[in-house]
């Protein structure tokens, strides 16, 4: 291999005292200050995982209280506004605050040591965007408890959101929490992207990234092109709510239209960046449980990319009954039926490395599997949804709470599991229990199925979405209960998971560094893994350097117990985005506490300007603050510069 | 395309028995069909909807069979030996004829999906207008919260009629339905005889509707619009259309003048509803709220949130506010003789 950097590193292998040495480099202080400073991506990582799950641990709280409501007709458990708030956090909290960060958590664990390097490419971007996404959070559930929350619906139309319809704080806290959550996306995405082009093991060309690397980076792509429309449409409703401007006013010649089209030409595309990184994880998992690679690489990335790609163009479907020319809706549904085919590639894929394969039936293959199945049927309703006259009547009903329950927990949930069972050995040296695992996966199953199989039903049978109650006898009665019951199994399924993690935590099976015997670069290291991942920097010649000699198939040869030394402080190699050949040694910077602080700065900013009219000078005070930990933050450093030396 | 009218409406109408006995068996304690289906429709625009809803399901059935059928065998018949505990000693494999059967499942789904595409672009083009040749009747329908005004224009002032809730037209002829946005977003849809479109303020949309035989078919607004979104639906009543002119000629007259012992009540109501209802013919000439000019002849009350009897009235006038949490009618704290005397003058208003 012949290196085009600034100094020719050492190349050897890792003796123990080295070891000890990039410990003594990488590591976190420990404690309270490290806990606030901490850059390393494993940390937040795992941060992410636990906070996105406490989410989803809420918003499952709060869809079982809408579920007793709705389990007979005429109830009055909740009043029409506790409803609404409620049915609307719930959505805010799974689609905004659960679904995408768990993803980003997983990813940023796994990202670095998949691909072979130390870190990602901005560590404290990546402790930025975790405490951003906690303030930003906290700062919409405040709202919640203070009977404030988000009273609209997930995608939040005007002028029902504007001040005349919608007085008080809800909205406010709703559209500048959103720009908050916006700011964590954006900076998160960068640094997926930066990473994925820069920070890899030497040989890793673009062929050979790891399979699930596609899924992130694409809904990464997507989501720097489509959040500033989001966080935009907040930014003018809020401007509307409090400094009488009309971009929804229709008595001033605003246009409530305007709203939708912002909002789902975001919308759409996250749904795709919801789900995508997910399944590239179902991509990773499933084939190790088959004992075989994957059926297909090269059409699975190319059908990620053509279903992100496509899926900027589909947005309208959400707006067949707005009144829109045919012309525009026949492009709009043309795409939205196109966008099945890429589909139908990943889950061809899928199915057809089961039958290649030799199955292993753990826990993780049954969570990988089913997905594929509750894929299937929520991209047939997708399908139905995207046919403009059947739209017509099927949006806006059940069927379509069925639909996005389908794809979100059939290939977000479902597959999140399937990967905490993978990679959970991974991130703490314990195996989850298997038997408990069994049990888990077919509560959550049996529950899931049962709650939203029928419901496709109440929706054919013509139940709207977003009412408070209903009239008995219009056919609702049975399926609702039905449905009930089964949200609750569901929740049992899920408690059995967090017991799970909490018993396998403290008493389960030592896993060892490659408990599935994956091929991945990940499997390669100590599990836990040390702060500094790799010892040396493995060199990678083929797509599964831990079964390379086992399938014949590289040219070179793999090497992950020798390759370069890198102990100048922490450091690790760029490469060139599609060679993977190292062309510059980074030098990553160290634990730092600017990400907190520029986020306390942040949150002061976001509340000065909630209750602009009696704390405005708070907004001062945190934009002061925010500049004065930006200062910090890029303050140079003499030990971050890099130092030439001669080649030995 | 008069013949693939025909054909799609003889399928339709094959079907719906079939429809009806599938999802009656879900529906078990509704005696009739369940009045919100979409899978059961009535009218030209309905039947190549139905259709291709019920074609679309069905496709939509197969594939989810095959695709669980293929997934689970594959699991259960290539699955390595049981009791094997250690994940190294299942053998690696690769190669395998897996790409070759993608291509396949790809060029059938492609297949499929265009043949989707067409019948979805065909039905599109057919139903977007009333079919030529009949003169449709026109009416303007106003959502707002959480009621429907509907007001049925003519070339001729004194034959607009203006009414809530509750709307009839002729069995046979196209109906051009002008949707108007009030206040918030709001969805008009009557699933038995059109799809969904949504009335936004300051944007007028138009969509139509035409039924096949008299009945009685329930609409529902379906966009969510605040706190009483869930009690908003609306009653579409196709009458035969020398009944329907009855109607329509009975609802242009005002109220019949009140009778001596009713005086009082219409006073009364003059005084405390007369600012948002209109009853022509008296001095109540509010246009923020329902025209109860002909109150009675409707079968539901509050958007049809309670079935119209007297002692439904009177619980309604009394207590809008427990019954429908947050709307604009005001508690109005009458006392017990009032409240009388005014629900038995809304009474006489046939």
């Amino acid at each position: 291999m012949t290196f085009q950097v600034e100094r020719v590193p050492h190349a050897g292998t890792a003796t123990p005292s080295f070891r000890q040495r990039l410990e003594h480099i990488w590591e976190t202080e420990p404690g309270v200050a490290g806990f606030f400073s901490t850059v390393d991506h494993k940390k937040i990582g795992i941060r992410y995982i636990i906070t996105a799950f406490i989410f989803l641990a809420a918003g499952g709280i709060e869809a079982l209280i809408l579920r007793l409501q709705l389990a007979r007709p005429n109830q009055n458990l909740l009043a029409p506004e506790q409803y609404d708030q409620l049915f609307s956090t719930h959505g805010m909290t799974m689609i905004f605050l659960y679904a995408l960060p768990v993803l980003s958590g997983f990813s940023n664990y796994l990202w670095p040591l998949i691909l072979g390097a130390r870190d990602m490419a901005f560590p404290r971007v990546n402790a930025l965007s975790y405490w951003l996404y906690v303030a930003s959070g906290i700062f919409m559930y405040v709202g919640f408890f203070m009977g404030a929350g988000p009273n609209d619906g997930w995608f939040n139309y005007v002028p029902y959101a504007n001040r005349t319809y919608n007085p008080g704080l809800s909205m406010d806290f709703y559209s500048l929490g959103m720009v908050f959550l916006g700011i964590s996306t954006t900076v998160g995405a960068a640094n997926f992207v930066v990473t994925f082009l820069r920070l890899r093991a030497p040989g890793m060309s673009i062929n050979r990234l790891p399979v699930m690397t596609w899924g992130t980076l694409t809904a990464s792509a997507a989501n720097l092109l489509v959040v500033p429309s989001v966080s935009l449409a907040f930014f003018m409703l809020w401007l509307d709510r409090n400094f009488g401007t009309h971009f929804f006013d229709v008595s001033k010649g605003g246009q409530p239209l305007l709203w939708q089209h912002l909002f789902w030409i975001f919308g759409h595309p996250w749904v795709y960046a919801l789900v995508l990184p997910a399944m590239g994880m179902v991509s990773e998992g499933l084939p190790v449980f088959c004992r075989r690679p994957l059926v297909g690489y090269s059409a699975v990335v190319l059908a990620t990319l053509a279903t992100m790609t496509l899926g900027f163009g589909v947005w309208v479907h959400h707006m067949f009954a707005t009144g829109l020319p045919n012309l525009a809706m026949s492009f709009f549904s043309g795409i939205s039926l196109i966008i099945t085919i890429p589909s139908a590639v990943t889950v061809f894929c899928w199915t057809a490395t089961i039958w290649t394969g030799r199955p292993v039936i753990t826990t993780a293959f049954l969570f990988f599997a089913s997905t594929i199945i509750l894929f299937v049927i929520g991209g047939v309703s997708g399908f139905m949804t995207g046919s403009v006259p059947a739209d017509w009547q099927l949006n806006d009903t059940y069927f379509v709470v069925a639909h996005i329950h389908y794809v979100l927990l059939g290939i977000n949930v479902f597959p999140v599991c399937g990967a905490l069972y993978y990679w959970f050995p991974k991130m703490t040296g314990r195996l989850l229990d298997e038997r408990l695992g069994q049990w888990n996966f077919w509560t959550m199953f049996v529950g899931f199925n049962l709650a939203f199989l029928p419901m496709h039903l109440t929706g054919l049978l013509g139940m709207p979405r977003r009412i408070y109650t209903y009239p008995a006898g219009v056919g609702w009665d049975t399926l609702n209960m039905i449905t009930t019951i089964g949200a609750f199994i569901l929740a049992v399924g899920v408690l059995l998971l967090f017991i799970n993690v909490v018993t396998s935590l403290i008493g389960g099976a030592l896993a060892g560094a490659n408990p599935w015997d994956a091929p991945t670069l990940e499997w390669s290291v100590p599990s836990p893994p040390p702060p500094y991942n790799f010892a040396v920097l493995p060199k990678v010649a083929s797509r599964y350097p831990l079964w390379e000699s086992r399938l014949q198939a590289s040219r070179g040869a793999s090497s992950v117990t020798e390759g370069a030394l890198l102990d100048h402080e922490r450091e690790t190699f760029g490469v060139t985005p599609l060679d993977g050949e190292p062309d510059i040694i980074l030098k990553m910077p160290f634990d730092s506490y600017a990400p907190f602080v520029l986020t306390v700065g942040t949150t002061a900013i976001f509340v000065g300007l909630l209750l602009h009219r009696h704390l405005w000078p708070l907004a001062i005070v945190g934009a002061v603050i925010a500049a004065a930990s930006l200062l910090a933050w890029l303050w140079p450093e003499r030990r971050l510069g890099q130092t030439v030396e001669a080649a030995p | 395309m008069n013949a693939i009218n025909r054909d799609t409406r003889r399928a339709s109408r094959a079907l719906a028995p079939l429809a009806f006995g599938i999802l009656s068996l879900f529906a078990l304690p509704a005696r009739a069909a369940p009045p919100l289906t979409y899978m059961i429709g009535d009218g030209p625009k309905a039947y190549p909807v139905v259709s291709l809803t019920w074609g679309l399901l069905i496709i939509s059935l197969i594939v989810i069979t095959i695709m669980t059928v293929l997934v689970c065998l594959g699991a259960v018949h290539r699955r390595s030996p049981r009791g094997d505990l250690s994940i190294e000693a299942v053998p690696l494999l690769h190669g395998g004829a897996g790409l070759r059967w993608v291509g396949f499942g790809v060029v059938i789904t492609g297949i499929v999906l265009f043949g989707s595409l067409i019948w979805t672009m065909a039905v599109l083009a057919r139903v977007s207008n009333p079919p030529a040749g009949k003169s449709p009747l026109t009416i303007e329908i106003t959502g707002q919260q959480w009621w429907w005004k509907a007001r049925y224009l003519s070339a001729d002032p004194s034959k607009v009629l203006t009414t809530a809730d509750e709307f009839h037209i002729p069995v046979g002829q196209p109906v051009r339905v002008k949707l108007i946005g009030a206040d918030v977003i709001h969805n008009f849809w009557v699933p038995a005889l059109t799809g969904k479109m949504q009335a936004i303020p300051g944007k007028i949309n138009e969509t139509w509707l035409e039924a096949s035989k008299p009945g009685r078919y329930r609409g529902q607004c379906t966009e969510y619009c605040g706190w009483q979104h869930a009690h908003m639906a609306f009653f579409v009543v196709a009458d035969p259309p020398d009944v329907f002119q009855a109607w329509l000629t009975k609802q242009l007259e005002p109220a019949a003048p009140a009778s001596a012992q009713d005086q009082h009540g219409q006073q009364l109501f003059q005084q405390h509803c007369g600012l948002c209802h209109t009853v022509r013919g008296t001095l109540a000439g509010g246009t923020v709220a329902p025209d109860l000019t002909h109150v009675m002849s409707r079968e539901t009350l509050a958007a049809g949130t309670l079935p119209n009897t007297p002692g439904n009235l009177v619980g309604w006038v009394a207590n809008p506010q427990s019954i429908k949490p947050g709307n604009n009618m005001p508690d109005l704290f009458l006392s017990g003789p009032d409240l009388t005397d005014i629900t038995t003058y809304l009474r006489t208003l046939k």
